[in-house]
């Protein structure tokens, strides 16, 4: 029976990938309320067109409809804070400098804050990368973008985290 | 390797994307370079901190079951409802199962007690079936299109029979499930009102007599006969849904095949 089969692998693919779902919409949202409406239109965005997945991987299947739901939500909700990729500044020189001990010390209130800060683009990178552990390829199917795309993009992300917690770390210890 | 090639792999590097010719050069070059050694420990370290920071933001519980409710509508729409693979939904329903069989097996508890969750089970899956586009799977006033949709989908064969001429116009048909098993409902109006009519097999069980209580405003009738269990369901009068089950028992286990 189709239908009975549609929903059997609904359930198996799809369904126990929600608190993946949930973190990438908590992360792009940035906010809590905002992240359960968008897994709950990503979810029946994703039974809808699920005739239409193939694939063996649901989880990244199921995070790119919430990575499109959560775009959508963002261009409806929000004024557009997508910063161009050009403004950023290339790689400096603090990320050749070894300031590892400072950035093993940092808590994790301010590492939020600074993934918080990144450019949504930049944001989804780091945390599908180091939070959901995804692989280059599995980004670049999430965002819809090349494998070079996510390479620049995870290094830039990281160049700028780097920058913002030493900043941040100088600043508390002045204080 | 130029320092800049380099520097523009590190965090390839780092997330173990690099081939291992590359990874090797990379290697060798931070031998000789202090500091693309010192951005990789950089890295590493900010791996670190984002993977042990607690940063993973966990779903609330409220939201599993807010998730089923609005598939099982979605899927409403197009299939009948099923269970979803949520744990607790799962354990829950389990635990509802033990409590039903226990309920049955102790002699102490009377019979009544697995027949009100019974009742219950039966009574959600009515009002879930008023929601729009929720009652039929196979709409049809025709007793020999409704049988035949069953097939395939049951491993039983429900006696249909349309009492149009008696006032019960038969309307369609659609799989639900009660105590975990589908069961094939069957759809009659009275007028205004719908009646649910669930029919599944009961083997080994004897013949039961008609049993029938009220529930939240609606009558509920149920027995067992010829090895089937039957419940029906409506918001009819007690008197007419009487009557209407006097004609399902009087009718034939099943309805002749099409001509």
């Amino acid at each position: 029976m189709q239908l009975q089969s549609k929903l059997a692998r609904f359930e198996l693919s799809v369904v126990p990938h929600m608190g993946a779902a949930y973190n990438l919409a908590r992360w792009l949202t940035r906010n809590e309320h905002d992240a359960e409406d968008v897994v709950q239109e990503a979810y029946l965005r994703a039974y809808r067109f699920f005739e239409g997945f193939h694939g063996t991987d649901g989880r990244t299947w199921l995070l790119a409809i919430v990575r499109n739901t959560c775009y959508t939500w963002l261009q409806q909700n929000r004024k557009p804070t997508l910063e161009l990729e050009e403004d950023i500044p290339e790689l400096d020189g603090g990320r050749s400098s070894p300031e590892a001990l400072l950035l093993r010390s940092v808590d994790s209130e301010m590492l939020r804050q600074a993934l918080d800060d990144l450019p949504v683009e930049f944001r989804e990178a780091i945390v599908l990368r180091e939070l959901e552990g995804l692989s280059y390829k599995e980004i670049g199917e999430v965002a819809g973008v090349p494998l070079g795309t996510v390479m620049s993009r995870l290094a830039r992300a990281r160049s700028r985290l780097q920058k913002a917690l030493k900043g941040r770390a100088r600043q508390g210890g002045a204080a | 390797m130029s320092c800049d090639d380099a520097q523009m792999l590190l965090d390839a590097y780092v997330d173990g994307e690099l081939d291992l010719l590359r990874g090797v050069e990379i290697e060798k070059h931070m031998e000789g370079c202090q500091a693309c050694a010192g951005a990789v420990e950089n890295l590493r370290a900010l791996g670190t901190a984002m993977r042990s920071g607690g940063l993973y933001y966990q779903p609330p519980a409220s939201l599993g079951p807010r998730l089923e409710k609005v598939l099982q509508r979605a899927g409403r729409s197009e299939a009948p409802p099923r269970r979803f693979g949520w744990q607790l939904i799962a354990v829950a329903a389990s635990l509802l199962l033990a409590v039903y069989f226990v309920a049955r097996m102790i002699p102490g508890i009377p019979h009544d007690a697995s027949n009100s969750l019974m009742a219950q089970e039966t009574l959600d899956s009515h009002l879930r079936s008023l929601m729009p586009g929720h009652l039929t799977d196979v709409q049809s006033t025709d007793q020999h299109t409704v049988k035949p949709w069953f097939n395939g989908k049951l491993d039983y064969s429900p006696p249909v029979t349309d009492f149009a001429s008696q006032g019960f116009p038969l309307t369609g048909g659609r799989l639900d499930s009660l105590e975990g098993r589908a069961v094939a409902v069957l759809v009659y109006q009275r007028r205004q009102h719908l009646i649910n009519v669930y029919v599944w097999p009961a083997p080994g069980s004897a013949d039961a007599s008609v049993g029938e209580s009220v529930r939240q405003g609606y009558n509920m009738i149920h027995w067992t006969r010829g090895g089937m269990n039957w419940w029906i369901v409506s918001d009819v009068n007690s008197g007419e849904l009487n009557s209407f089950a006097n004609l399902l028992r009087a009718a034939p286990a099943s309805a002749p095949p099409a001509p």
